[in-house]
């Protein structure tokens, strides 16, 4: 389409409507105010479910690999229920102490909150311990993630998770001290929201993990 | 999201900034008290092998960890239909789409390769 014939239709249409007005009838042209932090809920649920997708993609890694022990340890040889309970059941208390750390929030307790947040994380520093215990008795015994396809997959996947958590903890800290800076300013509530889902949904990540790697394995 | 739910910007600095709901201390308990009861059951099935067949006692701790994710989903998570006008929703539907043909692609393809593409014994003897 040449420059002229541009101009024809754009002037045929003139006297209807410009097209800047065309234009402000389908869009919104202002830019229209969001309160702080408004979108923030929805950004991080979306990171999280692009987390999911590691976590997926680490699974996946574990199905495909779980059975190749190159002749040697496998799941029976190797993990102990009763450990692997006991750090269920860190999480899980730490995923509760956490709800209890939000309902006190809510109600403007600084104190309390950074009280709640602390015995979070002393569970979750258990659980930490708890696997980090695991995997040094498991490269002692030689059964490190270099040993076979199915170390390396599990460690892969455990690990992460295991990262995760670290990191929550290390937010969970800052958020302690910031806390005592700043008290519950309406931007400190949001980073504990946030911080509240990813919390939770690291808990949702380990009832996979129990399941598929460790009670699937010792069947 | 459109405007129009919100024709003045600060009605909505009066009623809840996140758009999600939040748990109160009945819902926590319940959520905690369930979870407690899905984690303990799957554990004591398998380390007391009170099932004897292995296929059904993995398909009972897979159905448990299903009803335990949905309750961590619903009492810790809050997730409901409404939250962020159910984007949240969306996306959740999305993520379980893109990991269920993640996960079932990946272990069928692989699962095929292994048993299918096995160098069997009588193979190699024809090979040059």
């Amino acid at each position: 389409m040449t420059a002229s014939t541009m101009d024809t239709m754009t002037n045929a249409t003139a006297h209807v409507a410009s097209p800047e007005q065309r234009t402000a009838a389908f869009y919104e042209l202002e830019p229209h105010h969001h309160p702080e932090g408004a979108s923030t809920m929805l950004g991080f649920w979306i990171y999280l479910m692009s987390d999911c997708l590691i976590f997926a993609m680490l699974f996946a890694a574990y199905g495909v690999l779980g059975g190749n022990f190159a002749a040697g340890p496998g799941p029976k040889d190797l993990f102990e229920l009763p450990l692997i309970a006991l750090n269920t059941a860190m999480l899980l208390f730490s995923s509760i102490t956490y709800g209890f750390a939000m309902l006190v929030m809510e109600k403007g307790n600084v104190r309390a909150t950074q009280a709640w947040l602390l015995v979070t994380a002393v569970f979750g520093a258990c659980f930490l311990a708890i696997e980090l215990y695991e995997f040094s008795h498991l490269i002692h015994e030689g059964a490190g993630p270099w040993r076979s396809g199915f170390l390396t997959a599990f460690f892969s996947l455990v690990g992460t998770h295991g990262l995760h958590v670290t990191f929550g903890l290390v937010w969970l800290f800052t958020l302690v001290i910031q806390l005592s800076q700043k008290g519950l300013t309406q931007a400190n509530k949001r980073r504990l929201q946030c911080l509240s889902l990813f919390w939770h949904f690291l808990d949702v990540i380990w009832i996979g993990v129990f399941t598929f790697v460790y009670l699937m394995g010792m069947i | 999201m459109s405007d129009h739910a919100h024709p003045n910007p600060h009605a909505k600095d009066h009623h809840d900034e996140h758009g999600g709901s939040h748990g109160s201390m009945r819902d926590y308990v319940i959520g905690f008290l369930l979870s407690v009861i899905l984690t303990a059951i799957p554990f004591w099935l398998v380390m007391t092998h009170a099932i004897a067949d292995k296929g059904t006692t993995a398909i009972v701790i897979m159905a448990f960890a299903i009803v335990q994710i949905v309750v961590h989903m619903i009492y810790f998570l809050h997730m409901n239909t409404k939250s962020e006008g159910g984007w949240t929703v969306m996306a959740l539907i999305f993520t379980i789409i893109i990991v269920v043909i993640a996960l079932s692609g990946s272990l069928w393809v692989m699962h095929h390769l292994n048993t299918n593409m096995m160098p069997m014994v009588h193979d190699m003897g024809q090979l040059p």
